[in-house]
């Protein structure tokens, strides 16, 4: 009876502990921005007086403007660029789509700012591409004038996502839902018309949701290309220059907020209510059928334009890492590893503390992720939903709100030993990480311990095992791999993170890698080292990235082992 | 009921065959099915019973030989131009479409106008007794509601033939008896050609007015539910409907005699409910052949309990019908048994 109520006590300890964490470094933050955006900067009184300042400000109104027309259309290339990619890998019988699948997610691993400078130079007015144009056919195209460079680069980096989730909503329809359709006499434009195009919908809502959020929150690519007539920027300038009483910083991120909010709820409506996953046993994804050879050719045409524009901001700053000056012409004067040189000399604690702040913030991540998914699938504390709930609730906190939040909240806490405020310690900077990658390894970690069956923990307790020790024994062990996963997915996308970290940098000593890259492109001399250390940030995220592939493949292989699925016709896959 | 009533066509099958890739799932399969007949695909699973199906469909790779519908040849044809309706295993509903819609949708794809349409999909609602159901969705149907939701989709756009692949599996087992019922009164009102496919003999022979047996894409035997039981072609098919002594070798009665001429090729086949048991000695009839041997094995089935008794080296199954207060035998016994010879049948290999 003692050991019992022993564990409540310790379950519910937990709770508290997390749910205080949150609490201190989720809400409190979040809060006191919405209550400063509503408060009078003189009296302190409620009011809306900011909002009208804001909308009758000609600079505010045109940079809400702008940020929604980047964000949608945004959305609108990245459909264009991922709808092919996504309808010809799922639906034909071509060699390819594995490598187009693959390549498709290569843009994720990169920050989409570190591409930034290199699409400049690539497809700017004076860049190879235009260079080109010009030279043959006599005009320019304004690839990356003004927005327009925002949104090349944006949907570039962000389509994966509408490719992700389009492809798995069409590879989750049942071949019988086309054949059906068939046998009633729809087929051709008709039937992708009424049946595979509604059926993909949600997938692709989701996907669409998703990028609008990212890129309307993004302030990293604005302000590199030297974009300022944003929100996201406006946000950082309005703190960083006037400082962190100016409450137009606060209205921002009150806007910012709620677009991310209304995002999300769009994606989870679309989303509601139609679980259109309907393969059935022996079915599987769409009815595939082989190309012509005209097909074919077109196919790959679409498919290699939309991988080479994809792949260029990896092209060209690799290109700018390794050229010696790079101006005014189609490809670098010459090539010299000087830039990696000047960057490892310069640049070291950049990286060392990329990778402490971002391993830090990855194992706060997994050890909340872990405690809050046991929590809520395994215990009956009260409240334990909320945990969940709130810990989610960080995707719709962009990283300047976060960081404007922290900056408020915390500069007149004085933490003891180190006598500095909070707000300026680096620490701050790891919280801040591991709060905005929190959603992503709790989501790995549910799923992880949703996939442990309750009976082989009821199996250990039965042979004598007390609660922690089972935990610790079984439920631990058998997530690993999940955990693992989670810890990766936080690490890379954190190493690369720049908008809630350059509000809270203070000391060029305390800096992470994206923000210096962000220091480097500021000069036209920093702009090699810059790459260089961009490529560096490629790197890590990508080896994360295929560790985490990894480790996720080797889980789902020996969860299948031994799950022998008997079908009739399993060729059928062939089939037309 | 009185409009979906199409002039009931036949199938006749010429020579099939139908590989996937290099593996052969058809071979040369030849098969006339009447007008207006209840006709069974039965065979294990990987036999090829779902792709003979799909292939008059118009599904899967293009098949080798000739399918007629009536007078047509329709090898070559797209499956949306076959008229041909399929109710599938896993019913396909479309998620986003109301029952009404998904009713509606053959007949939109037909062009027909909207009065009319909404005409005939009531009727078929009705047929189905889902009318009130109209408006739901497809997800907030039970297992048996979305089945008669494929039915009605099927059977409105009045299609010459019907095919129904395993349309009971998904079912729980009393749903699955009642549902097998109203298709059997659904098809007889309709009068319509109809294929259906399964595994379950009982499903088979409960419905069927002939079945097709097939093993490894080849038709076994084709026949009568009791035609095929009393008559097997083979081996495979004894053993497939029902349960079957099959000796191969010799087998002797009590006086040493030989109870048929055995030797290469050739298996006696007989039904647990010909042998009869009794204490030893025992006696036979006029057509009966004594044999003696020692329970192995006893299974109470309720309405019967079927031994399996060791006689010279084989064990054959016996079944004995049981009632209340019959006295059973234990396992160990010494038995003598009555075999009626003459429902022994002679299989080749």
């Amino acid at each position: 009876m003692n050991s019992v109520s022993r564990s409540h006590w310790g379950v519910n300890a937990l709770a508290l502990f997390i749910g205080l964490f949150l609490f201190v470094f989720l809400i409190v933050p979040v809060v006191k921005v919405v209550f400063v955006a509503f408060q009078d900067p003189n009296t302190g009184a409620l009011t809306l007086i900011n909002f009208v300042d804001f909308f009758n400000t000609t600079l505010f109104q045109e940079s809400f403007f702008n940020s929604l027309y980047v964000a949608s259309m945004s959305v609108l290339l990245a459909t264009i660029i991922s709808v092919p990619l996504a309808y010809f890998t799922t639906r034909f019988n071509f060699g390819g789509a594995v490598l187009i699948q693959t390549l498709g997610i290569v843009p994720l691993i990169m920050p989409p700012f570190v591409g930034a400078v290199a699409m400049l130079l690539l497809f700017g007015e004076n860049g190879s591409v235009n260079l080109l144009v010009d030279e043959w056919f006599g005009f320019t195209i304004p690839f990356m004038q003004g927005l327009n460079g925002v949104i090349l680069v944006e949907s570039i980096h962000y389509f994966p996502f509408i490719l992700i989730n389009l492809s798995a909503a069409l590879l989750n329809i049942d071949r019988s839902m086309e054949e059906s359709a068939q046998n009633l006499g729809a087929s051709g434009t008709r039937l992708f018309r009424r049946i595979v195009f509604p059926l993909a919908m949600p997938g692709y809502v989701a996907g669409a949701s998703l990028v609008f959020l990212k890129v309307f929150d993004d302030l990293g690519t604005p302000l590199l290309l030297n974009i300022n007539n944003m929100l996201a920027p406006q946000a950082f300038l309005r703190i960083s220059s006037i400082g962190i009483s100016d409450p137009m910083g606060y209205v921002i991120s009150v806007i910012l907020v709620a677009f991310s909010l209304f995002s999300l709820w769009v994606s989870f409506l679309a989303l509601k209510d139609k679980d259109y996953s309907t393969v059935q046993k022996g079915g599987g994804g769409l009815m595939k059928r082989d190309l012509r050879t005209w097909e074919k050719i077109g196919c790959y045409a679409v498919i290699i334009l939309i991988l080479v524009m994809v792949l260029s901001p990896h092209l060209g700053l690799g290109l700018l890492s390794f050229g010696t000056i790079w101006s005014y012409s189609v490809l670098p004067d010459a090539f010299t590893f000087a830039h990696y040189d000047n960057m490892f000399r310069t640049a070291g604690q950049y990286i060392s503390n990329t990778l402490l702040y971002a391993g830090l913030a990855a194992f706060i991540d997994i050890i909340l992720g872990t405690a809050i998914a046991y929590l809520v699938l395994r215990t009956g504390v009260v409240g334990r939903k909320w945990l969940d709930y709130i810990a989610m609730g960080a995707v719709a906190v962009p990283g300047v709100v976060l960081g404007i939040g922290y900056l408020r909240t915390f500069v007149e806490f004085n933490v003891p030993i180190v006598d500095k405020p909070l707000a300026s310690w680096w620490v701050i900077i790891v919280i801040a990480l591991a709060i905005r990658r929190l959603p992503y390894a709790l989501r790995a970690c549910m799923a992880a311990l949703q996939q442990v069956n309750v009976m082989l923990e009821e199996a250990a307790e039965t042979l004598g095992a007390t609660k922690s020790r089972t935990v610790r024994r079984v439920v631990v062990p058998l997530m690993t791999g999940g955990i693992l996963a989670g810890f990766v997915i936080s690490f890379a996308t954190a190493s690369v993170e720049l908008s809630a970290t350059i509000m809270l940098v203070n000391a060029e000593s305390d800096a992470p890698l994206a923000f210096g890259i962000y220091e480097f492109m500021q000069q036209a001399a920093g702009r090699g080292p810059g790459a260089a250390l961009g490529i560096v940030a490629v790197l890590i995220v990508g080896i994360a990235t295929y560790i985490s592939h990894r480790v996720i493949q080797r889980t789902e292989k020996r969860r299948n082992a031994g799950q022998i699925v008997v079908t009739e016709g399993a060729g059928a896959g062939a089939a037309k | 009921m009185s409009e979906i009533r199409p002039e009931a066509v036949g199938v006749s099958i010429e020579n099939l065959s139908l590989s996937f890739g290099n593996t052969e799932v058809l071979k040369g399969i030849n098969l006339t099915i009447e007008p207006g007949e209840f006709f069974t695909f039965l065979g294990p699973s990987g036999s090829g019973k779902s792709t003979l199906l799909r292939a008059i469909a118009g599904f899967g790779p293009e098949p080798g030989g000739r399918i007629l519908i009536g007078n047509d040849d329709v090898t070559r044809l797209a499956p949306w131009v076959r008229n041909v309706g399929m109710v599938f295993q896993s019913y396909a509903l479309w998620p986003h479409m109301t029952v009404r819609k998904n009713v509606a949708f053959g007949l939109e794809e037909r062009k027909i106008g909207a009065k009319e349409i909404n005409a005939r999909v009531e009727e078929a609602l009705t047929l189905v007794d889902l009318l009130e159901l109209a408006e739901r969705r497809p997800s907030q149907l039970s297992g048996g509601q979305q089945q008669r939701v494929a039915l009605a989709r099927t059977i409105v756009v009045e299609p010459r033939v019907l095919l129904l692949d395993e349309p009971l599996s998904n079912l729980d087992a009393n749903l699955r008896v009642q549902m097998r019922r109203d298709i059997l009164d659904l098809q007889r009102k309709l009068k319509l050609t109809t294929i259906f496919v399964t595994h379950d003999q009982e499903e088979a022979n409960t419905t069927s007015d002939r079945i097709a047996v097939l093993d490894q894409g080849i038709i076994q035997q084709v026949g009568s539910p009791i035609h095929l039981y009393d008559e097997p072609a083979n081996r495979f098919v004894a053993d497939f409907l029902g349960t079957a002594n099959l000796i191969d070798d010799v087998l002797e009665t009590v006086d040493g005699a030989p109870l048929f001429e055995s030797g290469e090729g050739r298996t006696a086949m007989f039904r647990p409910q010909d042998l009869t048991i009794q204490p030893p000695p025992g006696t036979a009839g006029p057509d009966g052949a004594l044999l003696s041997g020692q329970v192995e094995h006893r299974e109470f089935l309720g309405n019967v309990i079927r031994y399996t008794v060791a006689v010279g080296g084989h064990s054959l199954t016996v079944d004995a019908s049981h009632s209340a207060g019959r006295p059973a035998f234990a396992t160990g016994d010494d038995v003598a048994l009555v075999l009626d010879t003459r429902n022994i049948r002679i299989l080749p290999g």
